[in-house]
């Protein structure tokens, strides 16, 4: 307030100062992209955003597997039709929740993307169960090439997963801490804390079968 | 309010500068996060922590790892482990792997063959870029028909072993591809044309020797090799050998064993026994 008037009333002096302040900006712009500071934000975020694009990846390739393991398990235990369409609508409900590069800094957004597929995860735990019922379809050779594949997935979502946690981890604490929240409010007003997966039972092991 | 001729606003600026520079340093200070798992160092292609091989198995296996690594560049590597430390095993295995980081880092190449008997688990972790001709489905066939029979009879080195042997035989599926190429290649060489290049070569050394020596004045041996035409034999296969190891030699594995920075999301299977 002062210094505003000073501006008007004192035109050299402020000049100085001025210089003198844009020298002190820029001799800390400097100091800070010295140390990475002033990079800190928008490279945590990338890396969080492409952990981000792994764990859909991830789950998108569970949804993919989804249908055929559906249809090979169709052909031996017609009888267990509501486990089947168990699967099939949580795929379908998984499947149909939107998710895009804002889901991840909308709370609302992600719980659903969690919860829908939390739910195909508990579906899926329920066939696999189902299945053991049938000796004749745990030996068939399909069953069990998409048996290892689906194991294989869930391990991956669960290390894409944990590598999600731990880049928004990063993020957000350099969003919330002192010198990458001042360099973000001033710099990158745009970037939001990311939401994290909330550890469910459960739902980072891969589901637990025997033969 | 001025202080030295200098406004309120820029001592503000100042002190806010100051500030910004000493949390950055305490940011720094602060450090990592702090591991919960502890990890054996990575003192071999076979670290056999759990104590199931002995000295001799253990050179048999890491003479075999080594002989893979040479010719494809792909580090597979056997650990044994005293337990888990209370997690799964495919999580251990993968940060297992991380930590070691297995594999080049431009291909992710690398394999893990994870043992831990007191839980009765084993695990055979994938980097990225095997997970293309080692996929889940052949690690479980390894595992389940090649590894946890024989460690069903207590036998963990004939387990270790065929599994190692199933692992490599499926990664070298690929390079004998490549390297079939070229050996068909070199039969069908007609005996005839080598023995025209023979003759041309010999041609070609005599022609150089003569020139070196009949270029008396600037002094024979520095006159023929300078002239740049002919490489003499000495230099030629010098250059020769220089460019095989380059390309065969990874990086860094002259002395000790090291991961080659590597890394892997999950891929690979598990089983117990």
């Amino acid at each position: 307030m002062v210094s505003m008037l000073n501006a008007g009333a004192l035109r050299p002096t402020s000049a100085a100062a001025r210089l003198l302040s844009a020298l002190t900006i820029l001799l800390v712009a400097i100091g800070l992209s010295g140390c990475g500071a002033i990079n800190r934000v928008p490279t945590l975020e990338e890396q969080a955003k492409s952990s981000w694009s792994e764990v859909q990846n991830q789950y998108q390739r569970r949804a993919d597997l989804i249908p055929n393991l559906v249809e090979t398990v169709k052909g031996y235990a017609q009888q267990e039709k509501d486990v089947l369409i168990g699967v099939t609508e949580a795929r379908a409900k998984a499947s149909s929740v939107k998710v895009d590069a804002s889901t991840v800094s909308d709370p609302q957004k992600f719980k659903e993307f969690q919860d829908a597929q939390n739910q195909l995860s508990g579906a899926l735990g329920r066939l696999l169960v189902t299945v053991e019922k049938y000796p004749d379809l745990k030996s068939n050779q399909n069953f069990l090439a998409l048996q290892s594949q689906l194991e294989g997935t869930e391990n991956r979502i669960a290390v894409a997963r944990r590598d999600y946690i731990g880049s928004v981890q990063a993020y957000n604490t350099e969003l919330r801490t002192i010198p990458g929240r001042w360099i973000a409010a001033i710099l990158y007003p745009e970037a939001k804390p990311m939401e994290t997966f909330s550890a469910t039972p459960n739902a980072d092991r891969p589901p637990n079968v025997k033969f | 309010m001025r202080l030295m001729g200098l406004s309120t606003g820029t001592l503000v600026r100042l002190f806010l500068a100051l500030v910004v520079l000493f949390a950055c340093l305490a940011v720094y200070a602060v450090g990592a996060l702090a591991a919960d798992l502890t990890f054996p160092p990575l003192t071999g292609r076979v670290v056999d922590g759990a104590g199931i091989l002995t000295p001799d198995q253990r050179t048999a296996l890491e003479a075999k790892l080594k002989a893979h690594e040479d010719k494809t560049s792909d580090q597979v590597v056997v650990a044994t482990v005293p337990n888990l430390q209370g997690t799964t095993i495919e999580d251990f295995a993968n940060r297992l792997f991380r930590d070691w980081k297995l594999g080049q880092a431009k291909t992710n190449n690398g394999a893990l063959l994870l043992v831990a008997p007191s839980e009765r688990k084993v695990r055979i972790e994938v980097g990225y870029g095997l997970e293309g001709a080692l996929t889940d489905a052949l690690s479980r066939v390894i595992i389940a028909s090649a590894i946890t029979p024989r460690f069903k009879t207590g036998d963990y080195y004939g387990g270790i072993d065929a599994g190692i042997d199933g692992i490599l035989g499926i990664l070298s599926g690929d390079a004998q591809e490549w390297q079939r190429k070229p050996q068909v290649r070199a039969d069908e060489v007609d005996p005839g044309q080598v023995a025209v290049f023979v003759i041309l070569f010999l041609v070609v050394l005599f022609v150089a020797w003569r020139m070196s020596r009949g270029g008396g004045g600037r002094g024979g041996r520095s006159a023929g090799r300078g002239g740049g035409i002919v490489f003499l034999p000495g230099s030629g296969s010098g250059g020769w050998s220089g460019g095989f190891s380059d390309g065969g030699a990874s990086g860094g594995f002259g002395g000790g064993f090291s991961g080659g920075g590597g890394s892997s999301g999950g891929g690979g299977s598990s089983g117990d026994w």
